[in-house]
């Protein structure tokens, strides 16, 4: 289990509203193929206990649990990837939240459980370089125009 | 050790040096010659470009006969990621693939 101390695990939440009731967003978010399409190649069954991978387009697998499950409203896997560095080696847990709104439905994703010297997550390093390198043209595009000035 | 972003910034701002960096990112571990072919510079200018790299510790060297292999170390740039705002940058583009999806679903 992660150990939930402060300064010992860190936490991104990333929330946003879905103009879908939580019923079809819970199908997007618990069957294989539709979660295929969204998010990453897997052998997901919606039974607590069960385990399965999630296979990355960048050759990444990440070892998951079903932990808790609660149709239309919350489920939650572990979301860990072994790996010989330790700036990737990644043990964290995934929980999504539906809630029912007058448009739809408030989605919340809480991703929790990285160690403090973890400076990289997973594919984030990979899955996140086209959008790093981008930002790193404009930082420099940036200073050189503080260089001319 | 790690190398202080100003050095990785610099050893980055080299449009060819970026293009190696990330094609070993993308691609694995790629002898000289292979990199050279695509690299639009000639193979003394793509070694030359690859030591910069090396020296940053954003790449490794491996010998084998008369072929150095390299390939990426993007832990290099540790210094330079903050994880939390990487993996919400994820997720937030994953959201956007099923909102996608919600629309192409029946209800």
């Amino acid at each position: 289990m992660i150990q939930n101390i402060p300064g010992e695990t860190k936490t991104v939440v990333v929330e946003r509203d879905i103009a879908h009731p939580p019923e079809k967003l819970w199908r997007a978010l618990t069957q294989p193929h539709l979660m295929e399409a969204w998010l990453m190649q897997n052998d997901f069954k919606p039974e607590i206990g069960h385990r399965f991978n999630l296979r990355g387009e960048w050759g990444g697998v990440l070892d998951c649990e079903v932990l808790t499950l609660e149709p239309n409203t919350s489920l939650s896997y572990s979301w860990n990837f072994k790996h010989e560095d330790p700036a990737y080696d990644l043990t964290s847990v995934v929980t999504f939240t539906l809630t029912p709104t007058a448009t739809g439905t408030r989605l919340r994703m809480e991703q929790a459980g990285f160690r403090p010297d973890q400076k990289q997550a997973f594919g984030g390093a990979h899955a996140g370089w086209k959008a790093f390198l981008d930002k790193l043209d404009t930082l420099l595009a940036q200073q050189d125009v503080t260089k001319e000035a | 050790m790690q190398t202080p972003p100003d050095a990785l910034f610099r050893t980055l701002a080299d449009p060819t040096r970026r293009a190696l960096f990330e094609r070993l990112c993308r691609d694995g571990e790629q002898t000289v010659g292979a990199l050279t072919a695509q690299a639009g510079v000639s193979q003394p200018a793509v070694s030359k470009h690859l030591i910069v790299l090396r020296d940053a510790g954003l790449v490794r060297d491996r010998h084998e006969g008369r072929q150095t292999h390299y390939s990426a170390q993007p832990g290099a740039l540790a210094p330079l990621i903050d994880w939390t705002r990487q993996m919400a940058g994820f997720w937030e583009a994953r959201f956007d693939a099923l909102e996608d999806l919600l629309k192409r679903m029946d209800q």
